[in-house]
């Protein structure tokens, strides 16, 4: 992989084939990793009354895992349409960082970007933003978003109509281990390099210590911040070759 | 996420289709205002793209820490940290995509398991 480092060691590069394989075959396991998550929420939509087609509108229109998650679990609590709106839209909140990140590989005339800006979750973003060139940034993010669209939807069915107790499955399986363990695999190559390292290392200390003391969702948000330890907006060398 | 369902019985007034209508607008809105403001032919301005180019770092790094360590908005150290070590130590020995994420998997169960 043509790591992103400052190091100068570069690999010999790999061809388009291996390159497009290794984002589909990434894609596919992330689309594994969450469909029992989709399984539980549609389990929960099913004992909450909610009707399917509020379970398939969450997990189509909102499409968001923890966002349709926590407002879901708002109205199944009893709490109202206002309070289910803001919690999910705080945990929203971080596709706005997303899209500024994306927008750069999502050329193509408007209603193609207002088609695929629907596919803005943490795994098109982790699939996509963590390739080098522009192109397969591109490429990882529809990858990532189809590859967990449709699993994500199917489950969400599935767990509606099937109605078991498959949170229990979730974390008796290690499931929820999968997605922290998948999103580090797509950002591993970056740590090798000591300033992403730093950044890194800052965000995740805010997004834990800012979890008790901030609502939910802002401290994700907040860890963005941590870029401004290296002033990237001063003219200075790029930190990322290959990436214009 | 997966302690999910204190039902409340009865006839309690809350509106899933609107709650879906109104959150899925605000969500729209905010995934697609980069693609839709910044994408197209434009291309960012220099600072926002040196910028933009360093946020997927912390930005995942965050999602890997909140995930692992953080449970109904209490720290907390639990099996998942050891399906995250157990990843990170495949990573290491460079072991594919899909094993990390299936050892990570084992690594949590077997310890929910013994513990």
């Amino acid at each position: 992989m043509p790591t992103a480092d400052s190091t100068g060691a570069t690999l010999p590069a790999p061809s388009d084939t291996e390159i497009r394989s290794r984002i589909l075959r990434q894609a596919a396991s992330i689309g594994l990793a969450v469909s029992p998550f989709a399984l539980a929420f549609g389990i929960l939509c099913a004992e909450a009354d909610f009707r399917l087609i509020e379970a398939i509108g969450f997990s189509s229109i909102v499409f968001g895992g923890s966002s349709q998650f926590a407002s879901a679990l708002v109205l199944a609590d009893g709490g109202t349409v206002t309070a289910a709106v803001v919690a999910g839209g705080l945990l929203a909140l971080r596709s706005l960082a997303f899209g500024v990140v994306m927008a750069p590989a999502l050329w193509g005339p408007f209603w193609w970007r207002a088609a695929v800006s629907q596919l803005m979750i943490d795994e098109s973003l982790a699939v996509g933003a963590l390739q080098t060139d522009l192109r397969w940034r591109r490429f990882g993010y529809l990858a990532g978003g189809i590859g967990v669209f449709v699993p994500w939807n199917l489950f969400t069915i599935l767990g509606f109509t099937i109605f078991g107790g498959a949170g229990d499955l979730v974390t008796s399986l290690g499931i929820d281990a999968t997605i922290p363990a998948a999103f580090l695999a797509l950002l591993w190559p970056r740590l090798s390099d000591p300033k992403q390292r730093l950044i890194a290392g800052v965000g995740a200390v805010v997004a834990i210590v800012g979890a008790p003391l901030l609502p939910p969702g802002i401290p994700i948000v907040l860890a963005a911040a941590a870029v401004a330890l290296l002033r990237p907006w001063r003219k200075q060398t790029s930190h990322l070759a290959g990436v214009s | 996420m997966a302690e999910a369902n204190k039902s409340s019985s009865g006839c309690v007034v809350r509106n899933p289709l609107l709650t879906v209508l109104v959150l899925g607008a605000i969500s729209y809105a905010l995934k697609s205002a980069g693609p839709l403001l910044l994408g197209g032919d434009r291309t960012l301005p220099a600072w926002l793209d040196r910028t933009a180019v360093l946020l997927p770092a912390p930005l995942i790094a965050a999602l890997v820490a909140s995930s692992t360590f953080v449970s109904d908005r209490q720290i907390s150290v639990d099996a998942r940290a050891v399906g995250l070590a157990v990843a990170a130590v495949a990573l290491w020995r460079k072991a594919p995509f899909i094993v990390v994420v299936l050892l990570a998997a084992a690594g949590a169960a077997l310890t929910r398991q013994l513990v």
